[in-house]
């Protein structure tokens, strides 16, 4: 039995058209106040490519593959953790009033305007255009 | 039955990292569950890389002599490259994220395009369909890569004005036909249609010089007003390229993860430039050029300096604020003073809100992550659509190191160069402080009409030290109580 995989000319298409859309709406949803660490997420997430790179590198037969592939890994690594680490150090700044963040110092009174400003915050962006 | 085994599991786990790594972006829908998407995200990543060690098991004939070294560069390669990138990342300022991203970016790339040389050079006997899909996925990666160092050193201040001379575009399209018509010849070549001029290693290079050429020369031209849009589109770039590899390895985690981030990419450019007010196509292929040379209106009013501590005792007695933050403040470093100062009026009961333009900082949302970063609640900030109409109510608008995203122009003056930029209006607030270090101009090069109108008010000197001094002129109005 075995389970090497197989995509051939229109089921790759379709895998493409399927993934296109459900990146569109996906992203979508994400709110403007996130767009940078949404930017630098997506970045992380395209660092797949390392695992192609060490497909490469491991299938390597030849001393120029050898070098190209281990560059591929190299800096499909760097885009891995780096794309990580940017993307998690960001996105732990982001508190609401409510969480018990040092600068969080304020009566209760102001909690429910800033309920109120929360959901207005975080309502999802509006791809359409104008 | 090794091999079996071994591509079953990659497969699985492959498959769970391809549902993770969409769940993780998923959850980054609103700020509480984003720090858990992108930790699922990382574990589905992790499970990726470490199951393609099983590729081990799955290799051919001619690379079984060459496995000891292979695994041991692969070992090599990985720990070199990510523990540089996780430092630097770890240590990089927020201010300096757009680089930071950009470069990350172009590893990507230039990780597709190594990938593709490999499969070119190793001449792995491919048809037709595949060799046009390497080649392309070569081509844009290259771009990618080369094009996102350029955006680096751009915003890193290396390269200090943008590049441009008459007939730049016309070489730009030619280099990029040249760069077709090679990768066409190739196909037709390998193919069987012609015994190649050239050999076909000194092709493939020639290939990539060109693909690389044209990364350079598109970057080189576009100011630094439109670097974020550049930085988003090589982000689209990467992920395609990242895809089309992915279908040339016969690898489907690859191909959802490359075109998911492209298509990402592709939203963030078009919303981008729509807050900019200016098409895609414009900003890579025209400058931001001298085009605005024109004769603007006379401005009526004058300009009314103000104490930034007078300014301050104002606030502290007006019902709301909302305040209107730019890059200059950044550049001053005035965040955590800032919120010092709105944590006074706060305390007093005054209704503050920070208010976002799409542009602000030199990425999107970044200037977002640079409050949040200060501390202030992410629920004390909006964005222009959600808090533009609040304008007309609010007491007072602070204006603090922006110029070009509060220029009613933008809506009246049919000439202007940002007539139809969405802006925020600053305008229609009660009063109006706009701190500033000087009577510059902002990214446009254009005087702003708001600084000179009859509410507006301005308060001259370094955002850092004006957002200080307003917080002790407001602590200075209540000692007395403090004290008694």
């Amino acid at each position: 039995m075995s389970y090497q995989i197989h995509i051939d000319g229109f089921v790759a298409i379709y895998i493409f058209m399927v993934t296109a859309f459900a990146g569109w709406v996906i992203i979508g949803r994400v709110p403007a106040i996130l767009h940078t660490p949404l930017m630098s997420g997506s970045n992380f997430v395209h660092g797949i490519v390392v695992v192609g790179g060490l497909f490469t590198l491991l299938n390597a037969s030849a001393p120029l593959e050898q070098v190209i592939g281990f560059f591929a890994v190299l800096l499909g690594a760097g885009n891995v953790a780096g794309g990580f680490a940017v993307t998690q150090r960001m996105l732990a700044m982001f508190k609401s009033s409510g969480q018990g963040a040092p600068h969080a110092a304020h009566g209760a009174k102001h909690a429910k305007s800033a309920k109120h400003a929360a959901s207005a915050a975080v309502k999802p962006i509006n791809p359409k255009k104008k | 039955m090794l091999i079996s085994i071994s591509q079953l599991v990659i497969g699985s786990v492959d498959l769970i990292a391809a549902f993770l790594l969409m769940f993780g972006l998923w959850r980054m829908a609103s700020p509480v569950t984003a720090p858990s998407g992108i930790l699922v995200a990382g574990v589905g990543m992790l499970a990726a890389v470490g199951a393609s060690f099983l590729y081990v098991f799955t290799v051919g004939a001619a690379a079984k002599a060459h496995l000891p070294l292979n695994i041991g560069l692969a070992v090599a390669a990985l720990l070199i490259g990510a523990g540089v990138a996780w430092w630097s990342g770890r240590k990089v300022a927020i201010t300096a994220m757009p680089q930071a991203v950009a470069l990350f970016n172009g590893m990507g790339g230039g990780a597709a395009g190594a990938i593709a040389a490999v499969e070119l050079f190793g001449n792995a006997g491919h048809g037709a369909t595949q060799l046009i899909v390497t080649l392309l996925g070569a081509l844009i990666g290259s771009i990618s890569l080369s094009g996102s160092v350029i955006a680096w050193a751009k915003l890193d201040s290396l390269l200090k004005k943008p590049v441009n001379f008459p007939g730049l575009q016309w070489l730009n399209g030619l280099v990029l036909l040249s760069g077709v018509l090679v990768g066409v010849y190739m196909v037709y070549a390998a193919a069987g249609g012609a015994t190649p001029v050239v050999a076909m290693p000194h092709l493939i290079e020639i290939f990539f010089g060109i693909a690389l050429l044209y990364g350079i020369l598109m970057t080189l031209p576009i100011g630094g007003a439109d670097m974020p849009v550049v930085i988003s589109v090589y982000n689209a770039f990467t992920g395609l390229a990242v895809g089309l590899e992915g279908f040339v390895l016969q690898n489907p985690a690859l191909m959802i993860a490359g075109m998911l981030v492209g298509a990402a990419g592709l939203l963030l450019t078009q919303l981008m430039a729509q807050a900019m007010n200016r098409s895609i196509v414009k900003i890579l292929f025209s400058s931001f050029g001298p085009g605005a040379k024109r004769k603007q209106g006379a401005i009526k009013g004058s300009l009314k300096p103000v104490q930034a501590s007078d300014a301050g005792i104002f606030m502290r007695y007006a019902k709301s604020v909302i305040i209107v933050p730019g890059y200059g403040l950044a550049v001053s470093q005035g965040q955590g003073k800032l919120y010092d100062f709105v944590k006074l009026l706060r305390a007093a009961g005054v209704s503050v809100k920070f208010a976002i333009h799409p542009v602000a900082g030199r990425m999107p949302g970044q200037m977002d992550v640079l409050l949040a970063e200060a501390g202030v609640p992410y629920d004390l900030i909006v964005q222009l659509a959600d808090v533009n109409e609040e304008f007309k109510d609010a007491d007072v608008a602070l204006v603090i190191g922006a110029n070009d995203v509060v220029n009613p122009e933008a809506r009246t003056d049919k000439t202007s160069p940002i007539y139809g930029m969405p802006i925020l209006n600053a305008d229609q607030a009660k009063k109006c402080y706009v701190v500033k270090r000087g009577d510059g101009k902002g990214y446009a090069g254009i005087v702003n009409p708001l600084f000179y109108a009859d509410n507006t008010f301005m308060v001259y000197g370094d955002a850092a030290a004006v957002c200080t001094s307003m917080t002790e002129a407001v602590r200075g109005l209540g000692a007395p109580a403090a004290a008694a």
